[in-house]
């Protein structure tokens, strides 16, 4: 019997959960064999629900999906004995340790007693585990759950590997090994099916399925997407104020999108576009076309450069006075140390990013400075503030966006705005005026009434930076604002925060998001608890450029300062 | 072949799981020692030397002769007073426990053969003690009227004197019947909520859905759930009666056969309500929630444990006959008091067996191998 050479086929494939609009709508795409599918998209454009069907878990509302030429409706037990599959969660047993949840996962796919030994050791040898195999699974960083996870995934050779982003929550060189590791997988035939909402990831795979808002915007090889902007990419550099060179430029006839990349600008120009007038003194150059230029040009185009809450917002005095002031913040929990001696000074009018990746003391410092969790030694000051003394009273001076969506679910976007604004000792007048302005701005009115768990992720989104912004706050803090949200709520966002660092507002971003961290003036590097480096995102850069990488990306620039940290620790401890 | 080597490795990871993880320590086995020890020591039901206040409004040897009968008896504390108002607060707070009028007119009605009036007040508010109260004092007036019409040789019927004997619980201590009575709820707790609890922790953790990926059958994966914790309720149950016979003294009258036929048959049940809690809400807090509400409590205070059904109104009563722990109660209690009595086990065991196959089918039906 001749192999199929698509491993998944899918068929118009519609999936609909109550009266909710579909999270699937009329997909089509394949999987091959020996090649990395990229399942690319936006938090909740339905990539997970698409893996899920896939594996037979869940039903299709609509179309047909054939996985190894098996209807999943009727024929899910044979798919289930013949894939791997690694959900976000990773599957683990957090009580039972490594070799446990090998062995467990070995006896449920009836991997041979005969055959155990040398699977095992190959497969700890190849995901580096050996060392920890005794170690339980709760024990393990997230890079190392996740290469676990995917060891259980292989124990009996699929012929398709289902990976539900196994980039979240892992630190880039994780990531690269794990990537290195599935490559590995596809040379023996193996179709790989790798879900992520980074575009970067994007590009290197295969043949990527793009979703958003659960319909299937591109299915084929990267290339072929990106070359459907090739020519009309453009990187601006010698621009000067490049947060406002950006605002007009993108409201340029012609100009498609633009986003600030260190101290450049990148230009998607529409077809046949000329290139928009630029001042003296900057240079246009065509460059290199990259899948997230392609997808928001498929959205068509970025958002406008005008930001009505900053139009809004009265300018604060030009000085150059040190909005945020970290001097030697040092928080240990017992014996674990979650961030050493970490000193920076913020002036105002700048954006300061804490880069690192999850784990690494970015939260633990960023709490200190809002004055959330008291430092065991070191001080924070915010707008002059010291935050050991006056917490409450800095707090009233900065605006705080979480991670997570930390409005209220179960009341309405009015009713969150009224509640913040209220929080914020706003009343009367000018709270009337503040939560309009927001409802406007926003274009909240279609949806004013909903609770706000029911919003789109976007709106959701804006809804956060509505509550942080509400009492005018002088310094931002913005804890991963715009990891996991679609490029144009991503642009739309930032323009909004490019628009209020030029009347003075101050900002402090964490991230693990190499995109976010272009937008910032400076970024400490943080790792194992310490700053490793200090300075401009072309800094950095620059730094690790060499003969073989004349042009790094910032995750090229973090990994290999990543390195250099770690050969260090490792000669101070020799 | 691997169909049984995949039911042994869930019911191996079920059990090293179990014993690694402290939440699970907390309720099968530290739980059970507190419960016991609150019903074993804490808790008592006993009446004895109740505090009463007798007032008599004039007192006379007619008087003082029904005076003695109150305080002569085992179960009253009797303080005596000429005017009720003095006791009215007392009562109140609780001081005293109820008040007996022997009013003026008592003895001139008695004497001209009206037959005297005596008025009992008690706190409604703790109807259980009002109640007592109630029927002790009932019960001296009784012995009172009994001794006087034997003094006089009177014409009236002789009174039939009545010695009350209490069998299999002679001492009449609550701890013997509220052991055994806690020993049920132990099950409850390990098969239910502990249960439900783990089942519920698979789907939030992300476990359930990479098992769900594999080749397992949706009956394996119920049924590598059942077994774990059905040897896991026997053995608190074990401990249990092992402290309740040692510590506690409560004799243990009947068959190890008929505790542990009573006991299996009850953990099924128990543990297909546990399974069928946390597949339909796949959410820990949830999921304790409504075993606390759906278990837990009814087997406290709807199984005859504490309250006795008797004293139910009769939609409440019919109400018990949907909880389980009403048919394990009497038994284990009759076990442990009595002795075995096989028709009254029978038709328990039947009973329990009955509600397990209904759990556990709907929990079979409500665990596919769907996420949707």
């Amino acid at each position: 019997m001749s192999e199929p050479a698509d491993l998944v086929v899918l068929e118009g494939v519609t999936k609909v959960f109550g009266d909710a609009p579909p999270a699937l709508k009329d997909v089509s795409g394949t999987v091959r064999g020996g090649e990395i599918t990229g399942l690319v998209g936006p938090d909740g454009a339905g990539k997970t629900t698409l893996i899920r069907l896939m594996t037979g878990l869940m039903e299709p509302t609509g179309g047909t999906l054939t996985v190894l030429g098996h209807d999943t409706r009727t024929d899910a037990a044979a798919i289930q004995s013949a894939i791997g599959y690694m959900p976000q969660r990773f599957g683990l047993y957090e009580d039972l340790t490594v070799g446990e949840n090998m062995t467990l996962y070995a006896d449920l796919r009836g991997l041979p007693q005969a055959e155990r030994e040398a699977v095992f050791d190959e497969l700890l040898t190849f995901t580096d585990l050996k060392r920890f195999t005794a170690r339980r699974a709760g024990h393990l960083s997230g890079g190392m759950k996740q290469k676990l996870g995917l060891a259980c995934a292989l124990l009996r050779k699929p012929r398709l590997l289902l990976l539900d982003e196994p980039g979240v929550g892992v630190d880039p060189i994780s990531r690269r090994d794990l990537w290195a590791m599935v490559e590995d997988l596809t040379r023996e035939g193996i179709g790989v099916l790798w879900a992520t909402a980074y575009l970067e990831e994007a590009e290197a795979c295969d043949r990527v399925l793009l979703l958003n808002e659960g319909e299937a915007l591109f299915a084929g090889p990267p290339a072929e997407m990106t070359g459907r902007v090739q020519g009309r990419v453009y990187r601006v550099e010698g621009i000067g104020a490049r947060r406002t060179a950006l605002a007009h430029l993108v409201d340029e006839a012609g100009v498609r999108d633009g986003v600030i990349q260190g101290e450049a600008i990148r230009l998607l120009l529409a077809e046949g576009a000329e290139r928009p007038p630029l001042p003296d003194g900057a240079r246009i150059e065509a460059t290199r076309p990259r899948f997230e230029d392609a997808f928001v040009d498929r959205l068509g185009g970025g958002p406008g450069g005008h930001s009505a809450i900053a139009a809004a917002q009265d300018a604060f005095p030009d000085d150059d006075a040190a909005m945020i002031e970290a001097d030697g913040l040092t928080k240990r929990f017992g014996d674990f140390t979650a961030a050493a001696d970490i000193s920076f000074k913020v002036p105002r009018g700048e954006i300061f990013g804490l880069l690192g990746p999850n784990g690494a003391g970015k939260s633990t410092t960023f709490k200190m400075l809002c004055g959330l969790l008291r430092p065991t030694s070191g001080t924070g000051r915010v707008a002059g503030i010291d935050l050991s003394r006056q917490a409450a009273q800095a707090r009233g001076r900065l605006g705080y966006m979480a991670q997570k969506f930390s409005l209220y679910g179960d009341l309405s976007i009015q009713q969150n705005l009224d509640f913040f604004a209220g929080v914020y000792g706003l009343s009367g007048r000018r709270k009337r005026t503040r939560t309009g302005l927001m409802r406007e701005i926003f274009d909240f009115d279609r949806h004013a009434g909903q609770p706000a768990k029911e919003l789109p992720l976007g709106l959701k989104q804006r809804l956060a930076l509505a509550a942080a912004l509400m009492h005018e706050p002088e310094v931002l803090f913005l804890d991963e604002p715009t990891s996991g949200v679609d490029p144009i709520t991503r642009r739309e966002f930032w323009m909004h925060i490019n628009a209020l660092v030029e009347k003075g507002v101050t900002v402090l971003v964490t991230t693990h998001f190499m995109d976010e961290a272009e937008y910032c003036d400076r970024i400490s590097l943080i790792y194992r608890g310490r700053s490793i480096a200090l300075g401009s995102p072309d800094e950095l850069k620059r730094r690790v450029a060499s003969p073989d990488q004349p042009d790094p990306t910032m995750e090229d620039a973090f990994v290999a300062l990543v390195k250099e940290a770690d050969a260090e620790r490792e000669e101070e401890a020799a | 072949m691997n169909a049984s080597r995949r039911f042994v490795a869930l019911v191996r990871k079920e059990g090293t799981q179990a014993l690694r993880d402290p939440s699970t320590l907390l309720i099968a086995g530290v739980l059970p020692f507190i419960l016991l020890f609150l019903f074993g020591y804490g808790v008592s039901l006993d009446s004895t030397h109740t505090r009463l206040a007798v007032v008599v409004e004039a007192p006379s040897p007619l008087t003082d002769d029904l005076l003695a009968s109150f305080t002569a008896s085992s179960y009253f504390d009797v303080t005596t007073g000429r005017d009720r108002r003095a006791y009215e607060g007392e009562l109140v707070a609780g001081r005293v426990r109820g008040i007996v009028v022997v009013p003026q007119t008592f003895t001139a009605d008695v004497a001209a053969g009206r037959g005297g009036t005596v008025q009992m007040i008690v706190d409604g508010t703790d109807p259980n003690t009002a109640s007592l109260v109630q029927a002790y004092t009932e019960g001296a007036i009784a012995n009172w009227q009994g001794m006087r019409a034997t003094e006089r040789g009177s014409d009236a019927t002789q009174p039939i004197n009545l010695v009350p004997r209490y069998w299999y619980n002679a001492e009449l201590t609550s701890r013997n019947f509220l052991v055994p009575g806690s020993i049920a709820i132990v099950m409850t707790l390990v098969g239910t909520l502990l249960t439900s609890l783990v089942l519920a922790r698979e789907w939030e953790r992300g476990t359930m859905e990479a098992i769900m990926a594999t080749p397992v059958t949706a009956f394996e994966m119920l049924a590598g759930k059942v077994l774990p914790y059905f040897v896991l309720g026997l053995v608190a149950m074990t401990v249990c009666v092992v402290l309740a016979v040692g510590l506690f003294g409560v004799p243990f009258r009947g068959s190890v056969v008929a505790l542990y036929a009573l006991s299996a048959a009850f953990l099924l049940p128990a543990l297909g309500q546990g399974l069928l809690i946390s597949a339909v809400t796949k959410n820990q807090f949830l999921a304790s929630q409504l075993a606390l509400l759906s278990a837990f409590l009814p087997a406290f205070l709807l199984s005859g444990f504490i309250f006795e059904i008797q004293s139910m109104p009769q939609p409440i009563r019919w109400l018990t006959y949907l909880v389980p722990a009403r048919y394990l109660i009497p038994s284990l209690q009759t076990v442990f008091l009595a002795g075995d009595i096989w028709p009254m086990f029978g038709r328990a065991i039947a009973m329990l067996l009955l509600f397990g196959a209904l759990f556990l089918g709907l929990a079979a039906r409500a665990t596919k191998k769907r996420i949707d």
